[in-house]
């Protein structure tokens, strides 16, 4: 919302510097966005007169002046302006200026061996026009010595405030006026409307047609005036449109744009000539469509409130006005409409047919019912005025809704909810200055806010009027309470293993990424993904239309990218939700890891110790296992499977299990996976679902188990099996360690190798089987006894053979 | 032959001496050991003639000969010394390595956590610290939660402001959204708790805009206080202590200005003083001031729509963007980075594995 500092004091008596007004309007929720102040950069520019123009003694072109600037002795001035001229009265810059259009600083000069002290300036040289064909020439008589700006009304500051959407009335300059004037600072001028005698009924009748459907029109009023002189408006009318960014069109288009403006009062004219017997208001029809005065064609529906008449439809309800009827300096009756309209179905109407006007911005958030036949009053009398011509009475369909509430009214409610206290005459007093009527007495007040007003609700608004016109800045800060026991832990199980997960997959040296939650729809189809119901309907851009069901092509298209980027070994990780539907329940929390190129665990690329092999499967793994140790899984007991999604490479790649619970996957992406996402291997993924981990029971005690250290020395003993190269590892350590419970205290592999020396199709698996005595040392034969008996187990559940 | 049984002790010794002395290296020593003490060594040989000799000559050779054998002796042992010494300095010197090739980095070097995580758990350090729980709800809501609880009236402007993500319509003609704020975890939370609460709500939000300053999600964290007693002014303290707190900065000033949010009223969007130069911005002292935060007391509509008479509990509530705080703190000058996953960015603006922000330790390092 745009207004001039002049404009606003038509309607605000007030003695308040432009700096303390602005600080007001802040205060009291009209946050100022801009201020622009042409006065300000054009202050030192003063009126002055030309005592005598001589040539320049060593130039044709150039004169030299003597110019009075109204303070002290006259100044010369070397000017090069084909109008400069003895006697004339122009604009003055002294030594030292900012000049805005050529962004020189002014200094004395010589030129041409001749002194020159300040400039004669042009209008462009002042950005006012582009007019550089000679020096500014100013009527005879414009005050010398007097700053031109302010003379010349070009000083006249333009304030832009946000209007929150709650303050419709706030969109005219009175409803401005009004608040600062509650706020102390000046006292409201708007003069009462008296309204005009009209000369016989309005010869065109309305009629609201919405039989039986919601009456999208509660109340029109319309008045002909004949016999008007439409023309350009005049000047000062002209100029507070300009300087709030608007165009003047006519004076009769102007007047209905100023009082939009002024009080929050769209209206519209019809040339009464182009308008076929009388007018009903109704809903369009299918298949109507209207050339509106933006010179648009909008296609209407059955939705949509329009204003017809014989020939159609004439005019989109307080949205826009039809070119067919618009009003030319050709006018000669016109037709004044003032009216009220629901806001709901203005917003639906001009969200669908994309129409932003000043009238559909004011009537959807609200404009004071009461002030809709003053409002045509008042236009009338600018008509009138303006354009000269005959009224006639004023026809009204429908009628204006009473809105009329009544709020009951705590006054303690205001030091309840703000902690402020005011006492009861200031409380009333601020209410009454904004127009509010408050009766009664004792500690409740019943309050009719004012029909301006259609925010205010309940008792919670009021204590918002009067806490913001008293001043925020007085309310004193009040500690909390405090807990006087130690804070406990509050982070849920959840984000205690989202935090954990976090910082061990960055101490793992992965980098987090913080990827969109929604996808391309190939990418989450490629990722199980792709479900409607998790389609977005109205996707920013196309490649953001789906929500992730996985981490992993966020982060793996994130890879590709720094790789096109030039980092081609990158380590990502992302914490964060994964979609499997769109109930809340749907939503689960995932870590996932990718690492591409050469970025494992120890670094990444060549390095003279070594270059970094490329990364793979076992990568992702171990991301993967310690993602669950860090989620707080059992991790001894997690089983691997080799059946993971199809995203995977399906013969390096794994799922992690917990008995029946699957907790993630991880491997390298299948070649396809990695065609759909755009992206180059090498790439290792994982990705574990947080919320799948079982939670730890609460135990009693955070005591650890007791630490058992045996005194006896451990023994070691190496097995070698050649095994079908299709067994798993796991099922030789399975088997190794299930050979004898009680004195087997770990196994593992060391060593795993195919080729020369194992049949084709085989492969040799080396375990170390770690036997721990408890009660007395092992005796060679009942090593062996193990030995034997390790070799069986294994044997029999794999089908391995000692390694000769 | 009295010169034989009279050996010129002195001459030998000068004679082995020089031979143990010029040993160069083990082996060298070892023979001139040999030579001089082996089985058939020159002194060795001197000794066993020793019982030729008469009892008056072997009173003199005897000592002389023992003598020899000592001095031989201890010079070999000190020639070994030497050569020791010599081959470990020699050893040392070839084990020298070129210390100033460049290891690799371990992974807590290449590590990063990203800002938002790190400001999250600023904030959640901070608040904890005053009694505040970590509160969250989904991303995909239903209109109810998003804003009719939220004293959103159905077609009000403030509604189209929100530029919103919809799914498409179901059967029913309901359509899901992604939530425009962190807003609906207030009414979530007001469902599931009984008053006294204390809680944030940190958490990913969307809106169908992008530029400089905006991205299609965003996050937001959302502050909620219900009682029978919090006023604007205990909200104006916990935001006051909230800033010093988390720009770690010992005063802070705050405007509070009068504003507009349906789900809270009074209303109020809150500026900070600050400093601005180039990309970087001092919190607490300048003429700027920066909008920082919207707040206001919990509207009644928003307590009933949570199941709590708004005539016995009342609250406060604050929301702010999380990217937008960091920026401030951190200076990243431009907000589509953050979701851009730039190696390059993450490295430069992202915090390492271990810096824990903890308020004994400091929030940042």
């Amino acid at each position: 919302m745009k207004f001039t500092l002049t404009w606003l004091k038509q309607h605000l008596e007030t003695e308040a510097s432009l700096e303390a007004i602005l600080d007001k309007l802040n205060a009291i929720g009209m946050e100022v966005e801009k201020v622009d102040d042409p006065g300000k950069a054009l202050a030192p520019f003063v009126i002055a007169r030309v005592i005598s123009a001589e040539k320049h003694p060593n130039a044709d072109k150039l004169r030299v002046c003597i110019v009075d600037t109204g303070s002290g002795d006259p100044v010369q001035v070397v000017c090069g302006a084909p109008n400069a001229r003895t006697g004339m009265t122009g604009v003055f810059a002294p030594p030292g200026t900012h000049v805005p259009g050529t962004g020189v600083d002014l200094k004395v000069g010589t030129i041409r061996g001749v002194e020159s002290r300040g400039m004669l300036v042009s209008e462009r040289e002042l950005m006012l026009s582009e007019d550089h064909d000679g020096i500014i020439d100013l009527p005879e008589g414009a005050p010398v010595g007097r700053p031109y700006a302010a003379w010349a009304g070009l000083a006249d500051p333009v304030v832009e405030v946000a209007v929150t959407p709650n303050r419709p009335d706030c969109l005219g300059i009175t409803g401005i006026a009004r608040d600062l004037a509650a706020a102390g600072l000046g006292r409201e001028t708007t003069p009462a409307i008296e309204p005009v005698a009209g000369e016989g009924d309005c010869p065109v009748s309305v009629t609201l047609a919405f039989e039986g459907g919601a009456p999208l029109c509660p109340m029109f009023g319309l008045r002909l005036i004949r016999g008007v002189r439409n023309g350009p408006s005049p000047a000062w009318l002209q100029a507070r449109l300009r300087a709030i960014g608007l165009r003047p069109i006519n004076a009769l288009v102007d007047v209905t744009n100023f009082l939009t403006h002024d009080r929050n009062r769209p209206l519209h004219v019809f040339d009464a000539a182009k308008v076929r017997g009388d007018l009903v208001v109704r809903r369009a029809r299918a298949g109507e469509s209207l050339l509106a005065l933006d010179g648009k064609t909008y296609a209407l529906d059955e939705t949509m409130c329009v204003i017809a008449d014989d020939a159609g439809v004439e005019s989109l309800a307080g949205i826009m006005g039809g070119e067919a009827s618009g009003c030319t300096e050709e006018t000669t009756d016109v037709l004044v409409e003032s009216a009220l309209w629901d806001p709901l179905n203005i917003a639906q109407t001009g969200r669908r047919l994309g129409v932003n006007s000043d009238a559909r911005f004011r009537f959807e958030r609200g404009v004071d019912p009461a002030f809709a036949v003053p409002g045509l009053e008042l236009a009338t009398r600018m008509i009138l005025e303006l354009c000269g011509g005959t009224p006639t009475k004023i026809t009204v369909a429908g009628a204006v809704p009473d809105a009329r509430r009544v709020v009951a009214f705590p006054l303690a409610e205001v030091k309840r909810l703000s902690g402020l206290t005011i006492d009861d005459g200031a409380i009333v007093d601020t209410l009454g200055r904004l127009g509010f009527e408050v009766t009664g007495a004792g500690p409740v007040r019943a309050v009719v806010p004012p029909s301006w007003r259609p925010d205010i609700e309940g008792k919670a608004d009021l204590v918002e009027e009067v806490v913001r016109i008293t001043g925020l800045d007085q309310i004193v800060s009040m500690p909390l309470s405090r807990s006087p026991t130690v804070a406990p832990a509050v982070l849920t199980p959840g984000q205690v293993r989202a935090r954990n997960a976090r910082r061990t997959l960055a101490a793992r040296g992965l980098v987090e990424a913080m990827t969109w939650s929604f996808v391309p729809k190939s990418h989450a189809e490629a990722f199980g993904g792709g479900q409607p119901e998790l389609a977005l309907a109205n996707p920013i851009a196309s490649d953001l239309s789906d929500m992730r069901p996985s981490l992993i092509p966020g982060l793996a298209a994130a890879a590709q990218r720094n790789a096109d980027r030039g980092t081609p070994d990158t380590a990502l990780f992302e914490v964060g939700q994964v979609f499997r539907g769109d109930r809340p329940d749907d939503q689960k929390r995932a870590a996932a890891a990718v690492r591409r190129g050469t970025a494992g665990l120890a670094g990444a690329g060549r390095h003279w110790s070594g270059a970094a092999p490329a990364v793979g499967a076992y990568d992702a793994k171990a991301d993967a296992l310690a993602i669950l140790e860090a989620a707080g899984a059992p991790i001894d007991r997690v089983q691997v499977t080799a059946d993971a999604p199809a995203w995977f490479h399906p013969g390096r790649s794994g799922t992690l299990r917990l008995g029946p619970l699957v907790l993630g996957h991880f491997g390298e992406l299948h070649p396809t996976t990695l065609a759909a996402l755009d992206v180059e291997g090498p790439l290792s993924a994982c990705e574990i679902i947080l919320d799948a981990v079982p939670a730890q029971k609460p135990r009693p005690t955070k005591a650890k188990p007791a630490l058992s250290l045996p005194e006896l020395m451990a023994v070691s003993r190496d097995f070698a099996f050649v095994v079908d190269r299709a067994v798993a590892a796991a099922d030789v350590l399975k088997a190794a360690a299930g050979a004898d419970k009680a004195l087997i205290e770990r196994v593992g592999v060391f060593d795993v190798y195919e080729g020369k020396g194992i049949p084709d199709g085989a492969k040799s698996v080396a375990i170390e089987v770690v036997l721990q005595p408890r009660e007395r040392t092992l005796t060679d034969a009942e090593i062996d006894a193990v030995g034997k008996r390790v070799v069986e187990a294994v044997g029999k559940a794999t089908g391995a053979t000692l390694r000769g | 032959m009295t010169d034989t049984l009279a050996p010129d002790t002195d001459a030998l010794k000068h004679d082995l001496i020089d031979r143990i002395q010029a040993a160069a290296d083990e082996a060298a020593l070892e023979e001139a050991r040999v030579f001089a003490l082996g089985k058939k060594g020159v002194v060795t040989e001197q000794m066993k003639r020793l019982g030729s000799l008469s009892d008056a000559e072997r009173r003199t050779v005897g000592p002389a000969l023992n003598g020899l054998k000592t001095e031989v002796t201890a010079a070999i042992e000190a020639r070994r010394a030497v050569l020791a010494e010599a081959a470990l300095t020699e050893r040392l010197a070839r084990e020298r390595l070129d210390l100033t090739l460049p290891v690799r980095p371990g992974p807590l070097s290449a590590g990063r956590i990203h800002p938002v995580s790190q400001v999250t758990e600023e904030l959640t350090a901070i608040f904890a610290d005053l009694g505040f729980a970590v509160a969250e709800g989904p991303d995909i809501e239903t209109d109810h939660y998003n804003f009719t609880a939220l004293n959103f009236p159905l077609g009000h402007p403030a509604r189209e402001m929100h530029d919103t993500f919809f799914f498409n319509p179901k059967p029913d003609g309901s359509r899901m959204l992604l939530r425009t704020h962190t807003s609906p975890v207030q009414i979530r939370t007001m469902e599931t708790t009984t008053p006294p609460i204390r809680v944030i709500c940190p958490g990913r939000t969307y809106r169908n805009d992008s530029d400089q300053t905006h991205t299609p999600m965003f996050h937001q964290v959302e502050g909620l206080v219900v009682d029978e007693t919090a006023t604007i002014g205990h909200l104006k303290w916990v935001l006051e202590e909230f800033c010093k707190a988390f720009f770690e900065v010992k005063k802070v000033e705050m405007r509070f200005r009068p504003s507009f949010f349906p789900f809270t009223e009074p209303s109020m969007e809150v500026d900070i003083r600050c400093k601005r130069s180039g990309s970087e911005i001092r919190i607490g002292e300048g003429e700027d001031w920066l909008e920082i935060l919207g707040c206001g007391m919990v509207h009644p509509n928003v307590l009933r729509a949570g199941g709590i008479d708004p005539d016995t509990y009342q609250g406060f509530a604050w929301g702010m963007g999380i990217d937008r705080i960091a920026m401030l703190k951190y200076g990243m000058p431009d907000l589509r980075a953050f979701f851009d996953a730039d190696a390059r960015w993450l490295a430069h603006y992202g915090f390492r594995p271990l810096d824990l922000p903890t308020l004994f330790g400091g929030l940042s390092s």
